[in-house]
C-alpha cells in the first residue's frame, strides 16, 4: 500500500499530496498526518473522490488513515 | 449542503454583521474588522511607527488570539508547533503587510469594503484572486516551506497569547512609563486610530470571532484557493457569508454608499489596489492562510503563524516609517485641499519588490 506522509505540512499541502497519489490511480493509500485540520481535509477529499475512509489511528498530533476504492 | 457548510455560512454572516456593528459603535468606516489595519494600529500603539493617525491598541486582535487559544484548549487542538522556515515566514509577513497597506486593508476588509459599496475593493478583489491563483501555481509546482514539528513543551504556544494579554493590561492600566517621549502606548487624537468601539464590545467581538474562526477554520485566501485547487466551496461560503452579513447591515444602517470615490480610508488607484491585494493573495496562499487565519493559528500554538503576525506588525512599522503605506483619498474640506490618495513612489516600489521577492521564494522553495 502506498504511503503518503503529510505530517507537519501547512495547508493545503496535505490535500495536494493526497490528491497527487489519488490522481496517479492509487486504489489503496495510507495517509499519516499530525494536525486535526489536515485530518478533516484529507478525509473530505478522499470521500469526495469515492474512497472508503478508515481511520486506523487517531491520537493527539498523530493520525493514520486508510483509503480504499 | 452539509452541517459544516451551514456552520461556515452562518459564521460568515455573524462576522460580517459583527463588523458593521463595530462600525456603528465607533470603529472606522468599512473597518469593523481589518486584521492588517488593526495590527498596524497596534504597531503604532507601541510606538514602532509614529504615524499619529493610526495608533490604538485594538482589543479585537487581542480578543481573536485569546479566543482562538481558549477554543483550541477546549477542543484539544492547542499544541505548540513550529520550525517551518520560521524566519522566511516572518519576512513574508512583512511583505503581506506592505501589500495590504498599499491596498488599504486585508482580505477581510476587502470583503467589508465591497459590502459597503466600495468599488475599489472589487478591483482589489480581482487582484486577490489572481494572487491566490499565482500561489496555487507555485503550490502545484511543489512549493513547500518545510514541515513543522510538534514541540516537546507547550511553553512556546503561550508566548504570543501572553504578549497579547500584556498589551491588554497596558490598555486597561494606561500607565505612561516615559512622559517625555510618550508610551508605552500611543493613542491617536485624530484619524482612524482615534475611532474605536467601546473596549468591552471590541474585546467581546474579538473573542467571539476568534472562537468562530477557530472552529470553522475560516480563511479568505483559502476560500479562493480551495475553489481553484479542488473545486471545494466550504471556505468560500464563509467569504460569501461575511459579504452578505455586512451588506445587509450596511444597508440597514445607511452605511451602504456605492461608487469609486470618495470611499472611507480607501484610494481609487486601480493598479495599486489590484497589485496590493495581488501581493497579499500570493503571500497568504504560500503561507497557508490569510492574515486572519494566521492570527487564529497563532492562538492555537502555531509559532510559525505567530512569526507571521509579528512580521506583519513590524511590516506596518516599515510601511509608515518609510512612507510606503498608501494615503486615503479625501475630498476638499474647509482649510484642507483634496487628497488624491494612493501609494507614493516608495509604496509602489515596495509593492513591486514584494511581488518579485515572494515569486522568487515561490520558485526557490520547490521540493523535488
Amino acid at each position: 500500500m502506498e504511503k503518503v506522509d503529510v505530517r507537519g505540512l501547512s495547508c493545503p499541502m496535505p490535500v495536494i499530496r493526497t490528491k497527487k497519489a489519488i490522481d496517479q490511480g492509487a486504489k489503496e493509500l495510507l495517509v499519516v498526518g499530525s494536525s486535526s485540520v489536515s485530518r478533516e481535509n484529507v478525509n473530505k477529499l478522499a470521500a469526495s473522490c469515492g474512497y472508503q475512509v478508515n481511520l486506523i489511528k487517531n491520537e493527539e498530533s498523530n493520525w493514520e488513515m486508510e483509503l480504499k476504492k | 449542503m452539509d452541517r459544516t457548510k451551514w456552520f461556515m455560512l452562518v459564521t460568515g454572516l455573524a462576522i460580517g454583521a459583527i463588523a458593521v456593528i463595530l462600525v456603528k459603535l465607533g470603529n472606522p468606516p468599512n473597518m469593523g474588522f481589518c486584521i492588517a489595519c488593526f495590527e498596524r494600529d497596534i504597531a503604532g500603539a507601541i510606538g514602532l511607527h509614529r504615524a499619529d493617525v493610526v495608533q490604538y491598541m485594538r482589543p479585537e486582535i487581542i480578543g481573536m488570539v485569546l479566543g482562538a487559544m481558549f477554543t483550541s484548549l477546549f477542543a484539544g487542538e492547542f499544541k505548540s508547533r513550529g520550525g517551518s522556515a520560521t524566519f522566511v515566514r516572518f519576512i513574508m509577513g512583512v511583505f503581506m503587510m506592505i501589500g495590504a497597506l498599499v491596498f488599504l486593508g486585508c482580505p477581510l476588509r476587502d470583503v467589508l469594503r465591497m459590502a459597503g459599496g466600495d468599488y475599489n475593493a472589487v478591483v482589489g478583489f480581482i487582484g486577490f484572486i489572481f494572487g491566490v491563483g499565482t500561489g496555487v501555481f507555485f503550490l502545484k509546482r511543489g512549493f513547500n516551506l518545510g514541515r513543522a514539528e510538534y514541540s516537546h513543551s507547550q511553553a512556546g504556544a503561550y508566548v504570543l497569547p501572553v504578549i497579547m494579554a500584556f498589551f491588554f493590561f497596558l490598555l486597561l492600566k494606561g500607565t505612561i512609563f516615559n512622559p517625555q517621549a510618550g508610551g508605552p502606548l500611543f493613542f491617536s487624537a485624530k484619524g482612524p486610530g482615534s475611532m474605536f468601539a467601546p473596549l468591552a464590545f471590541s474585546l467581546a467581538a474579538g473573542l467571539l470571532v476568534g472562537f468562530l474562526a477557530q472552529r470553522t477554520r475560516l480563511c479568505l485566501s483559502g476560500g479562493i484557493r480551495d475553489f481553484l485547487l479542488i473545486q471545494d466551496n466550504t471556505l468560500l461560503l464563509g467569504f460569501i457569508g461575511i459579504f452578505i452579513g455586512a451588506l445587509l447591515l450596511n444597508i440597514y444602517f445607511g452605511f451602504f454608499k456605492p461608487g469609486f470615490a470618495p470611499q472611507p480610508v480607501a484610494h481609487p488607484q486601480h493598479i495599486w489596489n489590484f497589485l496590493g491585494l495581488y501581493l497579499v493573495g500570493m503571500t497568504a496562499t504560500l503561507l497557508g492562510g490569510c492574515p486572519l487565519r494566521q492570527l487564529i493559528l497563532s492562538g492555537e500554538g502555531d509559532t510559525d503563524a505567530a512569526s507571521v503576525v509579528v512580521g506583519m506588525i513590524v511590516g506596518a512599522a516599515v510601511c509608515h516609517n518609510f512612507a510606503i503605506a498608501a494615503g486615503a483619498m479625501k475630498a476638499a474640506a474647509a482649510g484642507a485641499p483634496a487628497v488624491a490618495g494612493g501609494p507614493g513612489i516608495y509604496g509602489q516600489i515596495a509593492c513591486v519588490v514584494g511581488i518579485v521577492v515572494i515569486a522568487l521564494l515561490g520558485f526557490m522553495f520547490k521540493e523535488e
